[in-house]
């Protein structure tokens, strides 16, 4: 009984920390321009590739 | 030989989308309204980076004036450098920006390319709701060049004074986070070790495991009661000395007795306290301060006004203008002061016809000849041709700030207007006290000082105003999101408050009831010579009057002239000469002719051109009122007295005489004149001023809520309490009638958390208090509140067409 209690108890703990841990990290500084920053695609290179392929024909 | 200018199809500008008359710079088969914008788009596409036109359309920053190179050389001091820059290893340096002209996904995309254009650059971060970015660079760049590129783009950092004299301390937003972290922790195990308590344990194991639970209870509260609850009796404790009693006192007053009666009943084994409702209320508290907190985080109204401070000025040496930072002054150093650009220190002048308006210094905006040989002070503005200065007192950046840290940008300091939580909290803690007091008399009377101490603490728990100090951040912060999102960007809560209070909305008219955007301008005389339309471009240039930044436009881009001298008389002209010439433009007083008026000339103002007293011809700008004028009038009058100032003549009154009382309309205004007239109006309204901003300030700042509308949000408007964009103006009554809502929320949101506290203080005062009562209608409650003020605001809003 005892020991449940306190195990419990450690892992409310361990979330604390991790959440504390998390807020340190910078995480939660910032709620809006990643779900931007997500979104953008890295376009290919297309133009250089295409001088390469014509220096070879 | 007469001709007039063709008028050109309108065009809207690739990279920044405004529209504009004349010709287009055609690159790429793109239009650009300027070579500044062609520019950026050159440099873009050169880099490969052209994405950015396809994220969001014409999402450009107008370039129309162009960067010079040196403008960002006193950056390159290591004083200053030191200042700025966050982190240096010697090899790669970090340094913060707010910028404020980020608005939209393609500044992220750009911004966070920067590297994809110079290589120096590592990295660089975009934190969007602050406007802030975070660069990393390496060290054979020059500061200096990494704002050059962002100036260049169109993203120049605001760099501010105190910026530069002390090392900015950086908020420490996150200790309300791990203040909300450990009252949640403690809340949830505390409930969770109640339970048992409250579902009753079996007469065996009983008496054991109360005892621990309590005091592991005991434990868990430590660490709200010390730390995360710390701010509400710090505030408490500054509110009672002041004799301002507000909401904290019995917030803390709450706190501080149930930790100390719970504490006690575990001791005395005589219960097991009021743990759990303590530690829920510390965590909804914190939340709703965390929320608070966010929606403040989007206005950066406050560090606006300090970008009129100067921060660097050109210093002549050996025959050169070298960009120096004004802390670096020194005496004897020659500086040179352009027009509209703010003295930095005490100086003798040089050269050149000093007009310097000391209006941020003294709040009077005539202007002060000043002659070669006399001093001139720090804090003035010069308006007029370029100066020459010769310092004579070195710069202190306090004695700056000082300077303009006076009335003229001070906030409406005075409690005119009180909030509604305000008002209430002060009444409310008296009258809960008196209901404690009172009752625990009544228990005394009867003969039972323990019940009596019971019914007093329980009262104090009970009552605890959470919903009430929950409802005004809560339906204020959404609706100052909601607002925000429509194009109407406010600056405090309290101004949404104030805005449902006034009673009289006064208008100005140009800029702000005729959209310049939309007017046309047409050239009607004499054909102009080429060095005719350069001195008319550059003569424009210098002033800031809406209709010369029409004609500025009209006349289109052209190389700089220096005049020999140069003067704005405001609301007449321009005089300017060059090679012994004498150029007016202005109005037919200003130019000094007679000429017949155009009959019944009523949306039309003509401002006259003159060589040496002969007028060669005029400029015609027909007005156009913005498009939704007569519906938003109409509206706004229903519920409020509509005024009309102008500084133009009245050639419009019959046609505005429709929406306005004739009485009610004035013309030929000075920007004192309207002061004085929002002055009278206030000494039995509450007035609301709208305006544009620029000529309006000293209105905008005397009346109780100034509105001002622009076509760009990220222009600079020190006095006004709301920020509009022009294209949301068909909404304005809407806004109005939703400041009106959300205020109704409010007042719901304070009735309902009044029927709770009733219920709670009816077993209260009988001596009927379980802990278990109040851990569950305490978040009941405040969930309740939180639900009702965010839902209400937000169905408000859709009621109103905001959302």
């Amino acid at each position: 009984m005892y020991i449940l209690i306190g195990s419990s108890l450690l892992l409310a703990i361990f979330f604390l920390v991790s959440f504390i841990l998390s807020v340190k990290s910078g995480q939660l500084d910032d709620d809006y321009t990643p779900s931007v920053r997500i979104l953008f695609d890295d376009k290919p290179i297309e133009k250089q590739k295409d001088d390469h392929d014509l220096n070879h024909n | 030989m007469l001709e007039s200018k063709q008028i050109l199809q309108d065009t809207i500008c690739y990279h920044c989308g405004d529209r504009f008359t004349g010709q287009p710079i055609c690159i790429d088969k793109h239009d650009f309204c300027c070579q500044g914008c062609g520019n950026v788009y050159e440099l873009l596409s050169k880099n490969n980076l052209c994405d950015f036109y396809t994220i969001d359309e014409n999402a450009g920053l107008t370039q129309t004036i162009p960067v010079l190179p040196g403008k960002f050389d006193y950056l390159n001091d290591n004083d200053v450098r030191k200042k700025l820059i966050d982190f240096t290893d010697g090899h790669i340096s970090k340094v913060t920006f707010f910028i404020p002209s980020i608005h939209c996904s393609s500044c992220i995309w750009l911004i966070e390319k920067l590297n994809k254009i110079d290589a120096r650059i590592k990295q660089s971060r975009v934190h969007f709701t602050k406007k802030e970015i975070y660069i990393t660079y390496s060290n054979d760049m020059q500061l200096s060049e990494v704002v050059l590129l962002l100036a260049r783009l169109g993203y120049e950092p605001a760099i501010h004074l105190n910026q530069l004299e002390d090392e900015v301390k950086k908020e420490n937003n996150n200790s309300l986070l791990y203040k909300i972290g450990v009252a949640g922790f403690c809340f949830g195990n505390i409930m969770l070790i109640s339970f048992p308590e409250y579902f009753g344990l079996d007469s065996a194991t009983q008496k054991a495991f109360s005892s621990m639970f309590g005091w592991l209870n005991f434990t868990l509260s430590l660490p709200v009661f010390f730390y995360s609850a710390s701010d509400y009796f710090v505030k408490a404790k500054k509110q009672i000395m002041s004799g301002n009693v507000g909401i904290d006192v019995p917030l803390a007053l709450g706190i501080l007795v149930m930790f100390v009666r719970s504490t006690y009943e575990v001791a005395s084994h005589t219960g097991i306290g009021y743990f759990d409702t303590h530690a829920g209320l510390v965590f909804f508290l914190l939340i709703g301060k965390w929320f608070q907190q966010k929606t403040y985080e989007g206005l950066s109204f406050e560090r606006d006004y300090k970008s009129y401070f100067p921060i660097a000025v050109g210093v002549i040496k050996n025959g050169l203008v070298n960009s120096t930072a004004v802390s670096k002054l020194a005496i004897g150093d020659r500086i040179i002061i352009k027009n509209n650009e703010l003295i930095p220190a005490d100086a003798i002048l040089l050269k050149g016809d000093a007009w310097i308006d000391y209006s941020f210094v003294t709040g009077e905006s005539d202007p002060v000849n000043r002659i070669l040989g006399e001093m001139v002070f720090a804090g003035g503005k010069q308006t007029g041709q370029t100066l020459e200065l010769e310092v004579t007192k070195a710069v202190s950046q306090s004695y700056l700030t000082q300077l303009w840290n006076n009335e003229t940008f001070s906030k409406h300091a005075d409690n005119r207007l009180g909030t509604f939580q305000q008002m209430v909290s002060r009444y409310f803690t008296y009258a809960l006290l008196f209901i404690a007091v009172s009752s625990a008399a009544v228990w005394l009377y009867i003969g039972s000082p323990s019940t009596a101490i019971h019914v007093f603490t329980s009262v104090l728990i009970i009552a605890c105003p959470c919903a009430l100090a929950l409802s005004s951040p809560f339906a204020l912060g959404t609706a100052l999101h909601l607002m925000g999102k429509k194009g109407f960007y406010i600056k405090s809560p309290e101004v949404i408050e104030h805005m449902a209070k006034a009673d009289v909305v006064v208008f100005d008219k140009t800029g702000t009831i005729t959209q310049p955007s939309q007017s046309t301008v047409q050239y009607e005389g004499g054909t102009l010579s080429a060095i005719q339309e350069m001195v008319i471009a550059n003569m424009t240039a210098n002033s800031i009057h809406p209709i010369s930044r029409q004609i500025n436009e009209f006349v289109g881009v052209q190389n700089e002239l220096v005049f020999d001298t140069f003067k704005e008389i405001p609301n007449k002209g321009l005089t300017a000469t060059f090679r012994s010439d004498t150029f007016k433009i202005g109005s037919v007083s200003h130019v000094g002719i007679e000429m017949p008026l155009q009959q019944n000339e009523q949306l039309v103002t003509r401002v006259y051109f003159s060589i040496n007293e002969n007028v060669i011809g005029s400029f015609i700008l027909t007005h156009a009122y913005r498009t939704e004028l007569g519906d938003v009038l109409n509206q706004v009058s229903k519920h409020n007295q509509i005024h009309l100032l102008s500084g133009d003549n009245d050639k419009q009154r019959t046609q505005l005489s429709q929406y306005f009382n004739q009485t009610q309309m004035r013309f030929n205004q000075t920007p004192e004149d309207k002061l004085n007239y929002i002055a009278a109006l206030k000494s039995n309204h509450i007035v609301m001023m709208v305006g544009d901003g620029l000529n309006d300030a000293g209105a905008l700042k005397a009346a109780d809520i100034g509105v001002s509308i622009t076509e760009d949000t990220s222009h600079f408007t020190p006095a006004s309490d709301i920020i509009f964009d022009a294209s949301a103006f068909g909404l304005f009554p809407n806004f109005i009638q939703f400041a009106n809502s959300t205020l109704r929320v409010i007042y719901g949101s304070f009735v309902l958390s009044l029927i709770y506290n009733i219920i709670g203080l009816f077993f209260a005062v009988q001596g009927l208090l379980s802990p278990l009562f109040a851990a569950v209608i305490m978040p009941l409650s405040s969930i309740t509140i939180i639900l009702f003020t965010t839902l209400g605001t937000t169905l408000m809003a859709h009621k109103n067409n905001i959302n």
